[in-house]
């Protein structure tokens, strides 16, 4: 497993051991995203019939922002003894570096997607049984679109001062495409239509996700090096 | 083994190296010395393909550091004051990941076999961030190694390190220290620099402005010849 | 050299102007049903066209400093993200102005209206990273990549809105899709003129403000290292 790809998984791996000890990430992006869609519930009234249709609005604003606390911790492990440049010495593309990142991101917040699925279904009392999988599927590309482009800018971020405040003013225009389709996806899954009424999203995504992990593959090395 | 010739390096307005001519032979031990902003690391990284020269050239046992990079960084071992390693991560993790980022056959072995040689033996699996700056120094020469590199470049190994720290990685560069392998070294503390090198450069303003062999000096004549470079009114 | 040309872009494209206001206001003929307030829509639309010309210029300059590494690029494509900021700040007063009488409603959630809005938050978060990186190869590497990424996300930005809001109004037909009588098209293509070439006098002037200060910079580093 030492080919491009492998290295890649490896450092995805790196990744998730480092999250397995640390529990830094996930603990985090677990309790906001629950967080916010209790707060959401808050600002509308639970019982009433609108519930239904901004539900998955109030799903994707909770998993968009605990995906963005995820990413800003992303490279902050390779800051700290300078990791990251012991991953530039080593003969592999800078890119090898950029993927594997998003494996790993991807990862955690599918993981957080998943778990907060459960509690959607009962904060908003809809039946996500018949509808898993091509929720699943939703959530999974939309994820990877919005980890693709989102890693990138976390290395932009984590190198510039207030860059924590940046990243979600950078990122957040930029994923539009994908927000709007992920919900009206969403949207159109939980009211029971068919793929072929919601297909035009998930081609969005689809050319969402391999544009922009195309572009990113390209200009991760130039934000990377010195 | 190592040649730069006239290498530049600018960040926008600021010339960090300003025509640096060097030559290391195979075997030699260099030890750079500078004041900070001098432009040594700037100097070592470009060395070890991180930074790209504005203009210039710098070939490492043949190879143009900027065309082969990737070849040119299986040849060099890089040990800086961080240490490029995972606190929660375990020593014999860490190693195993940065061999396999190497794409060595037996990842595991080759791990074990350096924690031993840099006296971590019994610690592979403890985490990295309870190790003191001695062991996580000793860690990351490890590290540095793995990938059985013949050139090395040290950015200042000794800081933050106490007594017996230094001792020990003085003994470990004296080991280190064999006709196949080319090593370079910056540092602040002109006893430990004159201890183990060959030769002695002084880097000022981006520029090689003295060279030496170490055998010609003593700490204290170099002391002199230092202060009188590098301004005696500090 | 430079400074006459930008000055004759200029000095044309105020002459254009001064037309282009003429056409618009009394050489094109009254609109039926939204009458006069339907004239901000030449100059509305010519924004439109203009800003993303400047955003294309960014790209293309952001392109161009990647493989160059020149700081005249980095300029280029700064000063051209001003202007389109500056731009779509135009567009999205000027659109609400014509919205208001004509729609009932200063925000109608128009597809193109809201892409103009999300370029301005994209744009603007443009100028906001530049203001956080002091170093000059940095800001212009990072600045670059977000050019680069920020056009490429226009189209799709616009499909998706443009889609999005035919589930919410499917009936939204625009106006200006329908044909145009010709004196109304030729004041749009003077105003489309006056407008580029005003984008090109001030991109021009911005580059030199930019390059003066860079000198001044120089200039003050020099002195400081004589004393």
């Amino acid at each position: 497993m030492t080919s491009y790809f492998g290295r890649v998984m490896h450092i995805g791996l790196k990744d998730l051991k480092v999250e397995i000890r640390s529990k830094e990430r996930l603990y985090s992006m677990m309790v906001f995203s629950i967080l916010v869609m209790v707060i959401f519930n808050f600002a509308f009234d639970p019982g009433a019939e609108y519930i239904r249709e901004v539900a998955p609005g109030i799903l994707w604003v909770a998993l968009v922002f605990s995906a963005t606390l995820g990413l800003n911790k992303t490279f902050a492990s390779e800051k700290e003894q300078d990791c990251l440049q012991g991953l530039m010495l080593s003969p592999l593309d800078r890119s090898g570096i950029y993927f594997g990142k998003v494996l790993s991101n991807t990862f955690f917040s599918l993981i957080v997607a998943m778990l907060t699925l459960p509690f959607f279904a009962v904060f908003f009392n809809i039946s996500l049984l018949q509808v898993f999988m091509p929720l699943t599927l939703v959530i999974v590309l939309a994820t990877i679109g919005f980890i693709a482009v989102g890693t990138l800018f976390a290395a932009i971020s984590v190198g510039v001062k207030r860059g924590e405040m940046i990243l979600p003013i950078l990122l957040f225009p930029i994923e539009v495409p994908v927000i709007i389709a992920a919900v009206k996806a969403t949207s159109m899954i939980l009211d029971g239509r068919m793929m072929v009424d919601y297909s035009m999203w998930l081609k969005i995504l689809i050319l969402f996700d391999i544009i922009f992990l195309m572009v990113s593959f390209v200009t991760f090395d130039y934000l990377v090096e010195e | 083994m190592i040649k730069v010739s006239a290498l530049r390096k600018t960040y926008g307005s600021v010339d960090a190296l300003r025509g640096v001519d060097l030559h290391v032979k195979e075997g030699e031990f260099l030890t750079l010395f500078g004041p900070n902003g001098a432009g040594k690391t700037t100097l070592l990284k470009t060395l070890s393909t991180i930074i790209k020269p504005t203009s210039g050239k710098v070939y490492i046992d043949g190879l143009d550091a900027i065309e082969a990079d990737h070849e040119v960084r299986r040849k060099i071992g890089v040990i800086s004051h961080k240490t490029f390693l995972y606190g929660d991560l375990s020593a014999l993790e860490n190693l195993v990941f940065y061999a396999r980022m190497y794409q060595l056959p037996n990842p595991e072995e080759r791990a074990r076999e350096l924690i031993e040689e840099v006296g971590l033996g019994g610690r592979e699996n403890h985490l990295v961030e309870t190790f003191s700056r001695g062991m996580e120094q000793r860690l990351s020469i490890a590290r540095a190694l793995i990938h059985n590199p013949h050139i090395i470049y040290l950015d200042e190994p000794y800081s933050g390190l106490d007594q017996h720290a230094s001792l020990m990685l003085g003994n470990l560069l004296k080991k280190l220290h064999t006709d196949t392998r080319t090593i370079i070294m910056t540092t602040h503390n002109i006893g430990h620099g004159l201890e183990i090198s060959d030769r002695i450069v002084i880097q000022l303003a981006g520029k090689v402005v003295y060279e030496d062999q170490t055998a010609n000096h003593t700490t204290k004549s170099f002391e002199k010849v230092y202060f009188e470079m590098v301004g005696g009114g500090k | 050299m430079r400074k006459l040309i930008t000055n004759i872009i200029g000095a044309l494209s105020l002459i254009l102007f001064v037309i282009a206001i003429y056409m618009a206001f009394v050489y094109a003929p009254l609109e039926v049903t939204m009458g006069p307030v339907q004239k901000i829509f030449y100059f509305h639309v010519a924004f439109a066209w203009t800003s993303f010309i400047a955003f294309f210029v960014t790209f293309a300059a952001s392109c161009v400093y990647l493989v160059t590494r020149t700081r005249f690029w980095d300029t280029v494509a700064a000063s051209s993200v001003e202007l389109g900021v500056a731009f779509a700040c135009i567009i999205l007063t000027t659109g609400p102005i014509w919205a208001r009488p004509v729609w009932g409603a200063y925000w109608t959630w128009d597809p193109r209206l809201v892409t103009t809005l999300i370029l301005l938050f994209i744009y603007s978060a443009y100028l906001m990273l530049r203001g956080a990186i002091d170093e000059e190869t940095k800001r212009g590497r990072y600045s670059a990549v977000l050019g680069i990424i920020g056009f490429l996300d226009v189209p799709i930005v616009y499909f998706s809105v443009n889609w999005w809001s035919r589930t919410i109004h499917p009936d939204v037909i625009k106006p200006e899709g329908a044909a145009l009588h010709p004196h109304m098209l030729q004041s749009l293509y003077v105003a489309l003129f006056a407008v580029t070439l005003f984008y090109f006098f001030m991109l021009f002037r911005r580059i030199r403000l930019e390059e003066l200060r860079d000198e001044v910079r120089e200039l003050r580093k020099s002195i400081l290292k004589e004393s």
